[in-house]
């Protein structure tokens, strides 16, 4: 009976492990996703645009989410916007974060009008992947390409709100 | 503070040189000759009965890229009859891409029969001089006493994961417009895809 109640016990526990770090990815449209392009706050944003089939925005995860791990205790928020469509959300998705240990926020952009979202995001941005923003209310700063955590760390560290 | 100068000046100076570098809407396309799939040399010039060139910088590996090869075939198509062919240029540096290597574009090119030329830029001076920055990425070419100038930069249509989504099949409207004597509209559009794979 001793085990038996372990056996539960230990259940009950692991799913409450498990559902403290499983990550909740929201799949929005660009109407949902523009008023976290545009916070005027005191906290620092990462906005980083990509996909689990864009080879480098995989190559450059890990200087993400070193760059998260540094921060994240600060005025500082890392949002990383998956490109994939919603029917891999599952599939490839959430097993990607999972393996990759992601612990900034992930919301999947469903918004087929890329030609009308892609200029308002950046007017520069030519719809390449990955790009990557970083800004608060007094600073703005936008990439496209790979970029890397040297690079995160000195704009960041610069930029941060005390 | 003379270093953060320093790095706007690089940075104001790079980024004209990538803008200026790049075709717009309305200059005049340089010609090429690119190896094709079936081992012919393929220039824009060998098109003599042609009205215009959809030149589309496409590849294997983009899933963008493998989302719009039938729609390229249909594009061939509909269009090759109107003088309109479809040239389609592999950007890519196959080091940095193995799957867009010579070799798997003729693999590809018979898998889905491609109906027209599929080149490959060897050296990339092709994509560098039309300034291509994704695939797929269209550059919609139309012949004027034997040259040929840019009349539309952008996407193919307004829905790359649906076909039966799509509201605005740019590159067809913009080919229609053309053939009717008009200026496209829009000229220019933008789309998600893949980064060009430039070698070191």
């Amino acid at each position: 009976m001793k085990l038996f109640k372990f056996i539960i016990l230990s259940f009950f526990l692991g799913t409450l492990i498990a559902d403290a770090t499983a990550q909740e990815v929201p799949v929005y449209n660009f109407r949902q996703l523009e008023p976290l392009l545009n916070k005027r706050n005191d906290t620092t944003y990462v906005i980083n645009f990509w996909a689990t089939w864009c080879k480098p925005c995989v190559k450059e995860m890990p200087d993400l989410m070193k760059t998260n791990q540094k921060f994240k205790n600060g005025k500082f928020k890392m949002i990383l916007v998956s490109m994939d469509f919603d029917i891999h959300l599952q599939t490839k998705v959430i097993p990607f974060i999972n393996e990759q240990n992601i612990e900034a926020d992930v919301i999947l952009l469903n918004d087929s009008k890329q030609h009308e979202w892609i200029n308002m995001v950046n007017e520069a941005w030519t719809g390449a992947i990955p790009i990557t923003i970083i800004y608060n209310k007094d600073f703005y700063f936008f990439r496209e390409g790979e970029i890397t955590f040297s690079e995160l760390n000195e704009l960041i560290t610069k930029n941060l709100k005390q | 503070m003379k270093r953060s100068f320093l790095i706007l000046f690089l940075s104001i100076l790079s980024f004209s040189y990538i803008y200026a570098d790049s075709y717009q809407v309305g200059d005049k396309a340089a010609d090429f000759s690119l190896k094709n799939v079936d081992g012919t040399m393929v220039s824009m010039s060998d098109f003599k009965d042609a009205n215009g060139i959809i030149v589309i910088f496409t590849c294997n590996h983009c899933p963008y890229s493998v989302l719009y090869e039938d729609r390229i075939i249909e594009l061939d198509r509909k269009y090759k009859i109107k003088g309109y062919p479809v040239v389609a240029i592999n950007p890519n540096d196959p080091v940095k891409q193995p799957e867009d290597s010579y070799d798997k574009m003729i693999i590809r090119a018979n898998e889905k029969g491609f109906t027209f030329p599929y080149l490959w830029d060897n050296g990339q001076q092709v994509t560098e001089a039309y300034g291509a920055s994704r695939t797929p990425h269209v550059f919609l070419l139309e012949k004027v006493d034997s040259e040929y100038f840019v009349r539309y930069i952008g996407a193919i249509d307004d829905n790359s994961k649906s076909p039966a989504d799509v509201e605005e099949k740019f590159v067809e409207n913009a080919i229609d417009a053309l053939i009717d004597g008009e200026k496209p509209d829009p000229d220019f559009t933008k789309a998600i895809g893949c980064t060009i794979k430039w070698a070191d």
